[in-house]
């Protein structure tokens, strides 16, 4: 049973924090790895990365940004409730090790995954400089847990509204202009991540990005998650969700999350429409 | 005898092709209780039984079949039970033309007896009577074993370990079990109830099924012994697609033949939107290549709603590697075959979708490794095929999931487990291994033969430690 034990609203309710009692994943998983989970009996399956996990609680965290039916679905579990399924850890952990500076950047929901990752590095014996931006200040999450996870954290929004007013890549030129920086990453929307590398390929600085590819099994078996990463094909779930994002083909990424448009469309509506129609009921 | 031979091989009555085209009901229907008997009476009861040969699990068919002309049914079903644990699966999708059936001294001048309808019909009769009686287990022994994956080979080993008296427990990293059998063969060619009886069989004999349990990620097979398990089977199949490596392949409706067949079957995308996954639907589907998993794929296009299925495959009508039914199948319910046609790259549209295929014509040349005739491209024929959906069936090779995580096993080039071929051990002690993940894709009855044969194997080792 992987019963949800908390339940957090964040960024105005379009982002949930839930922590899932799952013992033996618990044990297992690393930073940057992901589960498979499956709402219930008529449910699709679909990847998250995990937030946190905690081996002795036996507990796993995972934070969504409710963009369809499934996530929406989700949101209607309270604590006490189970996800029918959850299967992981899965993919490859992301690997930590001394590099001197690494500056870690957030987008929106991007920022739940690189938290662990930021933490990561920073226990590792790095320095690490955080940016985690939002369109406003409404919709930041974990600002104060990033805080704490590295050495340095900053602040934008799109409008201003809180921190520095404009893009995480403007105050990750600035760091590439003034110092010495080993490693960025690089969690967020596909637009997002695709800026990061454009700009920090001029400075030939590695970087890494995580890829939120749809899946079906998590485990290699279908190909539905394939990205190009430097000219080859690669499963996003065995071989990464960490890539090189200098070697990513991002306008592909951004095609094929679009293989669905009209489902995804259909399934909201009914759901909203079911929603609605229950509602009215009570 | 003479009287007997005067009886042909009783047809099984099936869905008419326009009907089933647009449906997923099963397409053969079974025999009656009459038919099967008097199917059963053309069985001249050698001697020397070629058929029981044929079978990789060695079933004593003239034992079942003779009980069958007796009228009696519960007896033949239990006669199977002895060596098959899935005979409702069995009596659907194992080839019988190239194992038992092949061997029926009738097929000589006639046709040979019907086994793999005779099996089924007993598995759906003993169904239809409701609670099915589980035989006598032996006492527990307090050995416990592992199954690591829960596809025919896996089943088998569970089903035959269980009656020995050890505590068997199966793991599968998806959320159902079956294996290939679950998210691989259509509901149209093995209704998922008739699985899920034969697994909930297993259940009530006493097998445990630990769903969502990616071994090799969440538990290694060290830390499995160390859990306690004294023996463990290693049969997670090939479940690592091939693609065709050709430009345009990452285009939006172009799947891999496990994604398509484990969206509709697994996921049930075809009661889409019953069920939240999707599925691309298309008018103009092309499947590549000819195997059976190839036909699934056709047939599920069609039953989708396709206006036109074909399939292309480089080689000729003869190489095709699909059982002949399926192909029959196929073809009467409209799905056209494009042979000697190789695709050389996919088009897209604007939205990156896929809109075509760029193909070449293909003749044979000389005869190549495999013993087939290698198809050679004739220059100057490439042509354009329009498709708005491609299923890839070209294959599976080892997935490296579980054998990445287990250095104490040995592989052999292409990354599958080395495994003594007679018992199944691998190179890791109290570890066997079985199925497409040590011979590669094959068939269902294999996968169970190599089961049987593990089982035996594990069972010595139990009783007595070698």
């Amino acid at each position: 049973m992987y019963t949800i034990l908390s339940k957090r609203e964040m960024a105005q309710g379009t982002v949930v924090e839930n922590v899932i009692s799952a013992p033996r994943i618990a044990k297992k998983a690393q930073p940057g790895q992901f589960v498979m989970l499956r709402v219930n009996e008529t449910g699709e399956r679909i990847p998250l990365t995990m937030a946190d996990s905690d081996p002795e609680k036996g507990t796993i965290k995972i934070i969504y940004q409710v963009v369809g039916k499934t996530t929406a679905l989700l949101k209607t579990l309270e604590v006490g409730d189970a996800i029918q399924d959850v299967a992981g850890p899965l993919g490859k952990a992301t690997h930590l090790e001394k590099l001197g500076t690494v500056v870690c950047v957030g987008g929106g929901t991007g920022v739940a995954v690189l938290h662990p990752i930021t933490r990561g590095f920073k226990e590792a014996g790095n320095n690490v400089i955080s940016i985690c931006g939002s369109r406003t200040k409404d919709l930041l999450i974990l600002e104060e847990e990033m805080a704490a996870a590295s050495t340095e954290c900053q602040i934008c929004t799109d409008d201003g509204s809180c921190g520095y007013h404009g893009f995480g890549t403007d105050l990750l030129k600035k760091l590439l202009d003034d110092g010495k920086v080993d490693l960025v990453v690089g969690i967020g929307p596909v637009p997002m991540m695709r800026a990061v590398t454009n700009l920090t390929r001029k400075y030939n600085v590695r970087t890494m990005v995580s890829l939120n590819a749809i899946m079906v099994d998590g485990t290699g078996m279908c190909g539905c998650c394939r990205v190009t990463v430097g000219g080859k094909t690669r499963f996003a779930c065995v071989d990464g969700p960490e890539f090189d994002g200098h070697e990513v083909d991002f306008d592909e990424l951004m095609t094929r999350l679009r293989s669905y448009p009209d489902q995804e469309k259909d399934s909201m509506n009914r759901f909203d429409h079911q929603c609605r129609a229950e509602a009215a009921l009570k | 005898m003479a009287a007997k031979e005067k009886v042909g091989r009783q047809p099984m009555p099936e869905q008419k092709p326009e009907v089933r085209a647009k449906n997923f009901k099963e397409v053969p229907l079974g025999y009656s209780p009459e038919t099967a008997v008097t199917e059963a009476s053309r069985c001249l009861n050698c001697k020397k039984p070629g058929c029981v040969e044929g079978c990789p699990v060695g079933i004593d068919i003239p034992g079942f079949i003779t009980r069958i002309e007796g009228g009696d049914f519960a007896g033949a079903i239990a006669k199977i039970k002895e060596t098959n644990a899935l005979p409702a699966v069995c009596g659907r999708v194992c080839p019988q033309e190239a194992q038992c059936e092949a061997r029926c001294i009738l097929g000589k001048k006639d046709e040979p007896v019907a086994i793999g309808r005779l099996e089924r019909f007993l598995a759906d009769w003993e169904r239809d009577q409701g609670d099915v009686p589980l035989p006598q287990k032996a006492p527990a022994t307090g050995k416990k074993v592992a199954v690591v994956g829960s596809g025919p080979s896996g089943l088998t080993v569970a089903g035959d370990l269980i009656l020995k008296g050890h505590d068997v427990t199966v793991f599968e990293a998806f959320h159902k079990p079956g294996g290939v059998l679950l998210y691989g063969i259509p509901e149209f060619r093995l209704p998922k109830e008739i699985l899920f009886a034969e697994i909930n069989y297993m259940e009530r004999l006493g097998v445990k099924f630990e769903m969502n349990s990616v071994v090799g990620k969440v538990v290694t097979l060290q830390e499995l012994r160390e859990e306690g398990f004294d023996a463990i089977y290693v049969a997670v199949g090939a479940g690592l697609p091939y693609f065709l490596g050709v430009p345009g392949e990452n285009l939006i409706g172009i799947y891999s033949a496990n994604e398509y067949l484990t969206r509709s079957n697994l996921m049930k995308a075809y009661l889409f939107p019953e069920y939240d996954t999707p599925i691309a639907l298309g008018n103009n589907v092309a499947v590549i290549g000819a195997g059976n998993v190839a036909m699934d794929a056709a047939r599920t296009a069609l039953r989708m709603g396709a206006d036109k299925v074909r399939i292309v495959y480089r080689r000729s009508r003869e190489e095709m590697p699909a059982r002949a039914e399926e192909i029959h199948h196929a073809e009467e319910e409209g799905i056209e075959l494009f042979l000697l046609t190789n695709p050389q790259g996919f088009l897209g549209d604007d939205r990156g979708k896929v809109r075509g295929m760029e193909c070449i014509q293909m003749e044979l040349g000389e005869p190549d490794d495999s013993g087939r005739r290698r198809p050679v491209a004739k220059e100057g024929t490439e042509f354009e095929l329009p498709c708005d959906l491609a299923v890839i069936a070209v294959g599976a090779g080892a997935n490296p999931l579980l054998t990445s995580t287990t250095p104490e096993l040995s592989l052999n080039k292409r990354g599958y487990i080395v495994a003594d071929s007679a018992s199944g051990k691998t190179t890791m002690p109290g570890v066997w291994a079985g199925g497409d993940i040590v011979t590669g894709m094959a068939t269902v009855i294999q996968a169970m033969g190599a089961g049987r044969a593990a089982a035996n194997s594990i069972h010595q080792y139990l009783t007595w430690g070698w």
